[in-house]
């Protein structure tokens, strides 16, 4: 059955997109990632406009952060404090994103650029991930438990001015690793349609030592308010969120979701974030030979405002 | 000067038959839109637009050994295109050059009765404007050396071709009786939305005798029409309308699925 997508101004089968939905809710579900790293690239490969792909995933991606974020903050595991700095950031970042998002369509390099970008992030991440995973998998089987994370130990960013005490995350720390942060993925966030999850985690983690338990919905809080500041960025200045694209993905990825958690609880942690790894990096491949091979088509067409 | 005389009554001579059968069947060619707009709607997977014509007046004769033919054109509206070529950078597939055309018609679909060569020789489409292949592209920027100016308009005839906004349907037009036709053209599931003009080109033995042209307006379907305007005109109330529809859906999923 095909339906029309008003802003893309072309037609799709919907149960194509209403699959991809549910399959990327799948993923998320199971590994608690917003899944616009998926959705977007996904659109792309189905010939939906880059620039409408972009807009339209941070649209999707407040409906599964939302219903995270609520789960968490009903648990109380939602760092407020953390997550306003974090969003100051991320504001700032988003419209200076959305700015160079309109400055490469004018120039017909966005294409490229969103690329690249996700390959140089999804290899990176992707790469750390399996690595860390695969030296976890073989310690446990070799009979060693896993190391614990070293609390206390402290690196150079607590070196920094301006400390902050943010009491939820038991943390004082110099607000500008926070909101450096936050910028560089809101920046990611207008450019690329992610929520940016998977590298807000591992930073919180690893570079500011957020307690575990705190990291997943200070994140996807973060998460919501970006995405919706994007989403609103790019239907004032590009006009690319297609509301029926978004909705119809939307409804596939919250059923998916579900089946997605159910389906995580079955595997070990180190399972799940090699399996991850492993998606993520099948990502940046898929992308990347795009980049290095031959197209089919050399010449391509678009309208002077950058749509066709 | 006698034989110069000769020769021009001579010529005179051939010009009457011929001037005279024309004043007794100055053939036209008349046709009509059973709409003069088409919805899309939200199920739109591309269409077959269908155009009923008469020739008036047609020569019995000619008519029956099948030498009258029809040539019926749908051009969408003309915007501005941009042609990218990408080429090798660093092992990498890059945009580097590109070529803007002003005024490119964004579909342009065709009909005829006959092979497009059978109708009648390439001299007479070009002088038409008739045809894919010989409606003019504007280059913006007319210093470009014309080889370049050639290769992105053949670049962009191709691509308009192969994503079926330019499309030919030859055999498209049929004759239900002496004087009545019917023309069937194809529109692209990415059909632009906007005034189409259609037109008919009447030949006889593959002299061009009569054009004809109606309007046809493309527009979107109430809801779909509603949803572009919105986001169009007041894109930051569309904006706060997308984000309040995907925290709904989000809130709504975690209601349906609740487990904690």
């Amino acid at each position: 059955m095909g339906i029309y997508l008003p802003i893309a101004e072309m037609s799709v089968n919907v149960f194509v997109l209403l699959a991809m939905g549910a399959a990327v809710g799948f993923l998320s579900g199971m590994f608690g990632v917003g899944g616009g790293f998926l959705i977007t690239p996904l659109l792309i490969f189905y010939n939906i406009p880059p620039a409408i792909a972009v807009a339209t995933g941070a649209n999707q991606v407040i409906a599964s952060s939302f219903s995270g974020a609520l789960a968490h903050l009903k648990r109380g595991t939602l760092d407020f404090k953390l997550g306003t700095v974090l969003l100051i950031g991320g504001i700032a970042g988003s419209a200076a994103g959305a700015f160079v998002f309109a400055l490469l369509r004018a120039i017909g390099q966005l294409d490229l650029f969103i690329s690249l970008l996700y390959v140089v992030f999804l290899g990176t991440v992707g790469g750390l991930m399996l690595v860390e995973s695969v030296n976890a998998l073989r310690l446990t089987k070799g009979g060693v438990p896993p190391a614990l994370k070293k609390s206390g130990q402290h690196n150079w960013i607590h070196r920094l001015p301006f400390k902050m005490r943010f009491r939820t995350s038991k943390l004082f720390v110099s607000v500008i690793p926070v909101l450096g942060i936050g910028a560089g993925i809101g920046f990611l966030s207008a450019i690329m349609g992610v929520g940016g999850g998977f590298i807000m985690v591992p930073a919180l983690i690893y570079l500011l030592k957020v307690p575990t338990n705190v990291v997943v919905g200070t994140s996807l809080f973060q998460i919501v308010v970006v995405s919706a500041f994007t989403t609103l960025v790019h239907s004032t200045t590009n006009q690319t969120v297609d509301i029926i694209l978004a909705l119809v993905l939307m409804i596939g990825g919250v059923a998916g979701a579900q089946y997605g958690a159910k389906a995580g609880q079955k595997l070990r942690g180190e399972q799940l974030r090699a399996l991850l790894a492993l998606l993520v990096l099948a990502v940046a491949l898929r992308l990347g030979f795009d980049l290095f091979v031959k197209p089919q088509n050399l010449y391509s067409l678009t309208g002077v405002s950058g749509l066709l | 000067m006698r034989a110069a005389w000769l020769a021009v009554l001579i010529l005179a001579a051939a010009a009457l038959p011929a001037r005279a059968q024309e004043a007794a069947h100055p053939e036209s060619i008349q046709i009509g839109l059973s709409t003069d707009r088409v919805a899309i709607t939200a199920d739109f997977s591309g269409a077959d637009l269908t155009i009923f014509g008469a020739l008036e007046n047609a020569d019995p004769l000619i008519n029956r050994q099948g030498r009258y033919d029809v040539y019926v054109v749908l051009e969408g509206p003309a915007r501005p295109v941009v042609v990218r070529r990408k080429d090798r950078v660093l092992g990498m597939w890059i945009n580097t050059r590109s070529e803007t055309f002003v005024n490119v018609p964004m579909s342009y679909s065709v009909a005829t009765t006959r092979q497009p060569q059978d109708i009648t020789d390439p001299n007479n489409y070009r002088q038409l404007s008739l045809g894919a292949n010989n409606i003019y592209m504007e280059p913006e920027d007319k210093r470009d050396s014309p080889l370049t100016i050639q290769e992105f308009t053949e670049a962009l005839r191709e691509r308009k071709q192969a994503t079926g906004l330019y499309s030919d349907n030859i055999g498209g037009v049929q004759f239900l009786s002496q004087s009545l036709f019917r023309a069937t053209l194809h529109l692209a599931p990415n059909v632009p939305v906007g005034t189409h003009k259609a037109r008919a080109f009447l030949f006889r033995n593959g002299i061009f005798i009569k054009e004809t042209s109606a309007q046809l307006a493309i527009v979107k379907s109430g809801f779909e029409q509603t949803i572009f305007r919105f986001a169009t005109d007041h894109g930051f109330g569309y904006g706060l309308f997308a984000i309040g529809l995907a925290m709904l859906t989000g809130w709504l999923g975690r209601i349906v699925f609740r487990k904690d």
